[in-house]
């Protein structure tokens, strides 16, 4: 789990070129949107397509999102009971 | 023909020349044949929530068209025009790589955005919140003079602010498929010897040059821009031709010119135009050129804009721009010439105000 959220993190700020930030300045329950690291609805895009294409997971109802992207904690959780790969 | 002035310029290029005031103080002799920009710090211009996602050539321009608009204390132009021969290039090549790699699944809507080759115009735009006519010009290495013409013809319209510029970037697969066909010199070649290079090819360069053009003469104007011309596919000896009916329009011959600026590139093979008219009709003006400061690109000539506009205000013509010297006592009308590899061939007159 520890190692997820490292992992969530780099790619994080690697996909969205959050060049401000570094791995240790996001908290693992940091807000993703709004005060937090500021995302927005195109990353929540960018988001979505990540866990498809590296956890083999398909969110298909997009209320979930939100709870889903809260915070780098919530992000690991999900893919830890739901990744297919 | 209503007048159209250059009341403010703003450029980011190879070259530190982000500093207008300072024009070419620190020049820098290029010594790779793929030259990127001189990055100004960007943070002084964009959002940091917005920069995230630009690629190069968006902030570039951004940043140039910012400092052109300031000059010319103007908040909102009436239009935006842009020319680009490239476009975003490098999101182009990222969202065309990432269709090809995730077999044309898992596409993020980031690269695509922002690859279209009007981001640059429409990123200025959004900063701006102007909602006024906003058109980008791709034709090659004349893309910039489009986006000229049309701004002559809006001031000519009773248009009286009009933000026009030229943008490039460099892409590591589209400087890839040029270095591939030969368009970029073999061996690095240092800038200030790239006309006695003896070989095919050129340095290749990027940058953003913009200019705030207003109907009216203001404090900081630096030139009139009196007319431009394209003439896109012409024999190499229709050229001289084309150029002195251009000049006769104006009711000027090759002799009233007091400087012409020249897009010379040290490729053997395309440099030929330039010579030919630096051995006639010019032999008796004095002669500049610019690409081994900017490198070559589709819009480089908007370098050279910026650079005769330079000159017009200070009525200096620095050394290391010279290929001859003639005694110029004023410089009242300029003229530069550009060409393509044979083929986008464009004059541009200017009149020093």
């Amino acid at each position: 789990m520890e190692n997820l959220k490292q992992e969530l993190k780099a790619k994080i700020i690697e996909n969205l070129n959050l060049e401000d930030f570094k791995v240790e300045d996001i908290d693992d329950n940091d807000s993703l949107f709004g005060d937090g690291l500021g995302l927005d609805s195109i990353d929540a895009l960018e988001l979505i397509v990540m866990l498809d294409k590296d956890y083999g997971i398909k969110i298909s109802d997009p209320k979930k999102g939100k709870t889903i992207f809260e915070s780098i904690q919530t992000m690991a959780q999900f893919i830890m009971d739901n990744k297919t790969k | 023909m209503a007048q159209c002035y250059i009341n403010g310029i703003g450029s980011v290029s190879t070259q530190d020349t982000s500093n207008y005031k300072a024009f070419l103080k620190n020049h820098q002799e290029l010594k790779e044949n793929i030259v990127h920009v001189h990055k100004p710090n960007y943070r002084d211009y964009i959002k940091p929530a917005s920069i995230r996602r630009m690629a190069n050539g968006v902030k570039n321009g951004v940043v140039a068209s910012a400092i052109a608009l300031k000059e010319a204390a103007i908040e909102t132009p009436e239009a935006i025009i842009t020319g680009t021969g490239m476009g975003c290039t490098i999101d182009s090549g990222k969202f065309l790589k990432n269709i090809v790699d995730n077999n044309e699944q898992y596409l993020t809507p980031t690269a695509f955005i922002q690859s279209t080759h009007n981001t640059v115009g429409g990123q200025i735009a959004l900063g701006l919140q102007c909602k006024a006519y906003n058109v980008t010009y791709v034709h090659n290495a004349t893309s910039f003079e489009t986006a000229l013409i049309d701004a002559l013809l809006m001031i000519n319209d009773n248009q009286t602010t009009i933000l026009v510029g030229g943008v490039d970037e460099i892409g590591d697969y589209s400087v890839s498929l040029h270095q591939l066909v030969g368009l970029v010199k073999e061996q690095d070649t240092m800038s200030n010897g790239i006309l006695q290079s003896n070989s095919k090819g050129t340095i290749y360069g990027e940058g953003a040059q913009f200019f705030a053009l207003e109907n009216k003469k203001k404090d900081t104007a630096y030139a009139e821009l009196v007319d431009v011309s394209i003439h896109d596919s012409i024999q190499d000896n229709e050229v001289q031709t084309r150029l002195l009916t251009f000049l006769k329009n104006h009711e000027l011959k090759a002799t009233d010119l007091d400087l012409v600026i020249l897009g010379n590139n040290g490729d053997e093979e395309y440099d030929k135009h330039y010579n030919k008219l630096q051995n006639s009709i010019f032999k008796d003006t004095q002669q500049i050129y610019y690409k081994h400061l900017s490198g070559e690109y589709h819009t480089a000539s908007s370098f050279g804009l910026w650079m005769a506009a330079q000159i017009c205000k200070t009525q200096k013509i620095p050394e290391f721009l010279k290929l001859n010297t003639k005694k110029v006592t004023a410089i009242k009308h300029l003229l530069l010439y550009n060409q393509y590899r044979g083929e986008n061939h464009s004059f541009t007159l200017l009149r020093s105000c």
